[in-house]
């Protein structure tokens, strides 16, 4: 703006623009001492002051309209009850401090401020120092800052997806489902139980009988909750079995006839035998004395068995569930796993900022410590770390705002009955003042709250910039 | 001087009306109820949400009026802030001869405003003949009618694979004790009974709607509206105890409670539909109809079907619904000649024949809808008994319509955990009062 003003006045005039719109926006965070003294009496010495007055003035207007105003009206509304008519004092910021969903938004923008910028800087930093030396630095940086190209909300939407319960449905759930299957097979029948419970006794998460069985007769276990799809075809009508000897027999079938008319614990027409379960005979003392897999009708023959007493069980990796995955969006790791996302948005922005900065730094510097024999990691921490701490610094300030303020993500990710535990300040301020609750009193403390928050790392960012130059 | 005659002139033109409006006014009298008066030559507005299909469905309805009027009817589509586009036309003072009205509440502070005209005179003889009585009372504000609900929607439907209740031997069931019995067959069969989207608080306000309207009749159903009643009356516990009988059991829901928070609508209808099903029923209102079709391969009738909520303990024939309302903003002949239109079973009839459309007007002929589901919801209506429009959207936004507040939150809370009835009472009574006295 002042090169067009003074064109003959140079690289002065523009240096003194900053500092003068400093000056406009509050005096103390203006340049102290000599320096403010000197550009004051630049401004007395060859401009009237009016002159100065009048081409600030459309500044000071659209600042004074676009800043000054709201932040003042928001500062009077919040002291109005929920319509404005009335003058309700500090009862908003009241409210505002005993209401069980601020609290839980405060507690959750503290964790997005201690993890988020620290990870996403770190990140950034391992992600600039590593493309420094990989082949296809260009692709994997295109790689990680892609996601800042995509809108917020459409990353919210990716994202919620990607957490999906259902591992059908969810990347991250089909991924870890699809490793531990690997290492624990499910069971064939999980969701399958006793129909009587009074004779097959549940034991940790097997099935044992509770009545002693001899050999020479047989057990009915009847089960019920199979779930229909997982009944294999070649399964037909249940038989009794017949007794041998010197065997323990007996029938596992699926104790449901259509209509759910059969006597349960009684094998009815109708009701199919359960094929490939596995059944064992334990002795009183638990040891297992032998076992056998039901037939297509359900039947098992488990021979060689000696005269005495035994219990028939149905063993635990019969009915061993799938594992469903981690509950992403679980009122438990909601905000874990929202961070993430953010990370994976913003770990691309820091690496940007970081590797210019990376690049910055003098090589002979780094190539005089390599000759006198430091190792990478000592160049690293003695150099490199120092020189980039003050960007490192300005990228963590910079993120540290920008998680205060985080909204969209929030909104977006949570299913509904999550969303209380996910809350933050700029989301309950939204639904509070527009969302459903039209209580722009609390909403305005809530904003009021949010910029006391935001302003200390505004004055640091405002001091580091006037420090610079 | 010249004041006189400016006034004797004022005068005259105010007599010749006062003849002209005579005259009408005898002219529709002496035609026979129901048969559309003739006015060619005048023009009205039409104003309602309504676009694309739905819009072009209305025309129909409009196009008949116009034949049989000769009067010129304009229809205004206003998108969805309708709330705002009728109140800036009513203080610009040009407001529609006609509004539709999706939400109850709008027409009540219409009415307030003292902005619509009552409909007693223009349309009561129909509304007895053509309507159930308590259609009459839902579009009545203080003691006057000013709505009529023309379009009607049947949020009490339970819909069910078909081939899953076959295969478990299910028959659709008629009362609550039924339905318990059905859900408990359906488990040990080894299908979840419901889905349900827990992950949507609204639909979970609906669920308690159906069941409280059964527990305790309508007159109770509008005292908790309107917090004449709290929430811990007796009769809120009856109903969410009820509730708990299925929401209280993670044999009951597809995924258990924590898999059912995790479901929004749409999934819950998929789940049912696709195959091989994951539950057999799920609640919701009649555009489940739309989510079948569009998002699942299951045909309507015949693998998809749906049965009425059941009655509770004898509870008589109730729908919670939803309808728009038309309302009469002008007091122009053309304007009460079109509402007179829009009782007929002729005009709900044109617009049944051609889908997606529900009557209250008991004296259309079932046959004229285009398929079994919309019938069946739509006679549904037409003879409920006790129909009440959806509590939630009578309420303050802040407690019935906001994610994760109020009662939303608090049924979440409830179908994770039911063992305290009470707690959650107070806390819902704590959180509808706090919304009564912040708006």
């Amino acid at each position: 703006m002042s090169d067009t003003i003074h064109p003959e006045e140079g690289s002065a005039a523009r240096s003194a623009a900053n500092p003068s719109g400093g000056v406009a926006i509050g005096g103390p965070l203006g340049p102290s001492g000599p320096s403010r003294r000197r550009f004051a009496s630049r401004f007395r010495g060859e401009h009237p002051s009016w002159k100065v007055a009048i081409f600030l003035l459309p500044g000071l207007f659209i600042l004074g309209a676009l800043v000054v105003y709201p932040i003042l009206f928001t500062l009077v509304r919040s002291l109005y009850s929920s319509n404005g008519a009335e003058f309700v004092g500090v009862a908003n910021y009241r409210d505002m401090f005993t209401s069980a969903d601020t609290l839980i938004a405060i507690k959750n923008n503290v964790i997005w401020v201690v993890v988020a910028p620290a990870v996403a800087t770190a990140l950034g930093l391992v992600f600039a120092v590593l493309t420094e030396r990989v082949p296809w630095a260009t692709a994997f940086k295109v790689a990680v800052f892609v996601p800042m190209a995509i809108s917020f909300l459409s990353s919210g939407v990716i994202w919620r997806l990607v957490y999906q319960d259902d591992p059908r449905l969810g990347l991250a759930n089909a991924a870890l489902v699809g490793i531990s299957k690997v290492f624990q097979p499910p069971g064939p029948y999980p969701t399958a139980r006793p129909s009587r419970p009074d004779m097959l006794v549940a034991l940790d998460k097997a099935y044992v009988t509770a009545g002693a069985i001899e050999p020479g007769s047989s057990a009915e276990l009847g089960l019920v909750a199979v779930s229909p799809r997982l009944i294999p075809a070649d399964a037909v009508q249940a038989a009794t079995a017949t007794p041998e000897a010197t065997a323990i027999t007996g029938t596992v079938w699926v104790d449901f006839a259509v209509g759910g008319t059969g006597t349960p614990g009684v094998i009815d027409p109708g009701e199919m035998g359960l094929p490939g379960v596995k059944v064992e005979v334990l002795s009183d003392a638990g040891g297992v004395v032998g076992s056998a897999k039901t037939g297509p009708d359900g039947t098992f023959a488990i021979t060689g068995i000696d005269a005495g007493s035994y219990k028939v069980g149905l063993a635990e990796s019969n009915f061993r569930p799938a594992w469903g995955g981690i509950l992403w969006l679980g009122p438990a790791l909601i905000t874990p796993s929202i961070i993430i996302s953010y990370i994976w948005i913003w770990a691309g922005f820091a690496m940007v900022l970081i590797g210019a900065g990376l690049a910055a730094i003098p090589r002979d510097v780094l190539e005089a410590a390599r000759v006198d024999g430091a190792g990478e990691w000592q160049v690293f921490r003695r150099i490199t770390g120092p020189l980039l701490a003050p960007l490192l610094l300005v990228v963590l300030v910079t993120l540290l705002i920008n998680v205060l303020k985080i909204f969209d993500l929030i909104l977006v990710i949570p299913p509904g009955s999550v969303l209380a535990d996910a809350n933050v300040i700029a989301l309950e301020m939204w639904q509070v003042s527009f969302g459903g609750g039209q209580n722009q009193g609390l909403g305005s403390a809530l904003a009021i709250l949010l910029f006391v928050l935001v302003l200390p790392a505004m004055v640091f960012n405002l001091r580091r910039f006037r420090a610079e130059q | 001087m010249r004041y006189g005659r400016t006034t004797s002139v004022l005068l005259l033109a105010t007599v010749l009306l006062v003849i002209v409006g005579c005259s009408s006014t005898t002219s529709t009298t002496n035609t026979t109820a129901g048969s559309v008066p003739d006015l060619s030559g005048q023009t009205m507005e039409v104003a309602a949400v309504w676009s694309g299909t739905e819009q072009a469905n209305f025309q129909k309805v409009i196009d008949a009026f116009q034949e049989q009027s000769g009067a010129v009817v304009t229809f205004t589509s206003t998108g969805d802030q309708i709330a705002t586009v009728l109140g800036t036309r009513i203080q610009g003072g040009s407001p529609p001869d006609v509004a539709f009205l999706p939400q109850p509440g709008l027409m009540y502070s219409f009415a307030e405003q003292g902005v619509l005209q009552p409909l007693t005179d223009v349309i009561g003889m129909e509304m007895d003949s053509n309507f159930a009585p308590v259609w009459k009372d839902l579009g009545t504000y203080g003691d006057t009618q000013y709505g009529l609900v023309f379009k009607a929607a049947n949020k009490s439907t339970m819909w069910y694979n078909v081939s899953v209740f076959n295969d478990a031997g299910v028959e659709p069931p008629t009362t609550w004790e039924e339905l318990l019995a059905a859900a408990d067959t359906l488990q040990r069969f080894g299908v979840a009974p419901f889905s349900i989207a827990g992950a949507d608080g609204w639909t979970l306000t609906d669920w308690f709607e159906n069941v409280y309207l059964r527990v305790a009749g309508g007159e109770k159903y509008d005292q908790l509206t309107t917090l004449e009643i709290p929430w811990t009356d007796p009769s809120v516990t009856t109903a969410l105890d009820e509730l708990a009988k299925i929401w209280g059991s993670d044999a009951m829901l597809n995924g258990g409670a924590t898999g059912a928070l995790q479901t929004d609508f749409p999934t819950s209808v998929v789940d049912v539909f696709s195959s091989p099903a994951k539950a057999a029923m799920v609640y919701e209102g009649d555009f489940v109809a739309g989510v079948i079709t569009s998002e699942t391969s299951a045909a309507l009738g015949t693998d998809a079907d749906f049965f009425d909520f059941p009655s509770i303990d004898g509870s008589p024939a109730s729908v919670v619904g939803g309808g728009d309302m038309a309302v009469l903003m002008t007091d122009s002949e053309v304007g009460k000649a079109f509402m007179k239109f829009l009782t007929t079973p002729e005009a709900a009839g044109i617009w049944a024949a051609l889908g997606g459309f529900s009557s209250p007007n008991k004296n259309v002929d079932p046959s004229v809808y285009p398929d079994d589901i919309t019938r069946k919801a739509a006679t549904a209506l037409a003879n409920a008994e006790v129909v009440r429009f959806d509590m939630s959207d009578l309420e303050p936004p802040a407690f019935g319509g906001t994610p994760g507040k109020g009662e939303w939150k608090l049924l979440q809370d409830f179908l994770s955990d039911s063992s305290d009835v009470s707690g959650i009472q107070t806390q819902l009574q704590d959180a509808a009062a706090a919304a009564a006295t912040g708006s």
